[in-house]
């Protein structure tokens, strides 16, 4: 419970840093939105590699996705994904009803536009963590209500 | 204890690769190369025939006639191979585990260090300390 904060906190003081110094004309978000999501990326990568260390081995990109959902998120968000579901086919949609890192912005319309900062590190960390169990993919999120979100896995097949 | 340690990329080039000085370095640097079929044999029969051969120790992969070579692989498709001495039969099953299970504490160490970059050769110290501890009770 405790180390939540701490890093929520980081976290916002993080997306503040890069925008802050991302200038202005050339990029204004996309190339933040990317470093953030390759920060994300890196420590994803690095996550997994600790977390799976006792577990045993995969049978499947299904399993590694149960992993994300249930140890992984339990890990860095101190909750469970609310609902996974795929269509079998190399898409899967992980649904979190309550976003820790979206939680302390005020519910409903008003910082929506904001969001997508918000959920850029996360999406890395997802895909670097895939990507470390050798899978490749595409992770994209939206909000519709604020502390609800979607991630959007897309398995890129070889 | 071991003769040669080491740790080989889930695109199956190595990242780390140790043998003790003295003897042909070149033959264990073939001797793990060849370990690799039989790792990749062990981990895709996962699921079908074995069933619950799902442990991220692979046992022994092949003895011949002067070493041992064993095999573990983690989640993320990384292989640590250890070479022992034949010879050496006092080494149990139980220890070349605990073996394996130092190397990749050791590794995911490395992994989490911010500095390193995943996919390049391992240069960490503590790492190579870690592995020396191993390979020094040889004698």
């Amino acid at each position: 419970m405790a180390h939540e904060a701490p890093f929520q906190l980081l976290h916002s003081e993080l997306i503040h840093y890069i925008c802050k110094t991302a200038d202005g004309a050339d990029s204004e978000n996309g190339r933040s939105v990317t470093k953030l999501e390759n920060m994300g990326f890196r420590v994803g990568q690095g996550l997994i590699e600790r977390l799976t260390k006792d577990t045993a081995r995969f049978k499947d990109e299904l399993d590694v996705m149960k992993f994300i959902c249930k140890d992984f998120w339990t890990c860095v968000f101190k909750k469970q994904i609310d609902n996974l579901r795929t269509n079998h086919q190399g898409i899967y949609v992980l649904q979190d009803n309550k976003f820790l890192l979206l939680c302390h912005m005020s519910a409903g319309k008003q910082y929506l536009e904001h969001a997508p900062k918000y959920l850029a590190f996360t999406c890395g960390l997802v895909r670097g963590a895939l990507s470390n169990m050798g899978v490749k993919s595409i992770v994209t999120a939206e909000v519709s209500v604020m502390p609800a979100c979607k991630f959007q896995v897309m398995i890129q097949k070889l | 204890m071991a003769v040669c340690i080491a740790v080989i990329a889930k695109e199956n080039y190595p990242l780390y690769i140790r043998s003790v000085a003295t003897q042909n370095e070149l033959k264990f640097h073939y001797t793990v190369h060849t370990s690799l079929d039989v790792v990749e044999e062990k981990i895709s029969s996962v699921g079908k025939a074995l069933g619950d051969q799902r442990e991220l120790y692979l046992g022994l992969l092949y003895p011949t006639e002067d070493y041992k070579v064993y095999g573990y692989v983690t989640n993320s498709k990384v292989k640590f191979v250890i070479v022992v001495d034949s010879s050496n039969t006092s080494l149990r099953d139980n220890e070349i585990r605990s073996m394996f299970r130092k190397l990749h504490n050791s590794f995911t160490d490395v992994m989490c260090n911010p500095f390193y970059n995943p996919g390049d050769p391992i240069q960490s110290k503590a790492f190579n300390g870690v592995v020396s501890g191993m390979m020094v009770q040889t004698g």
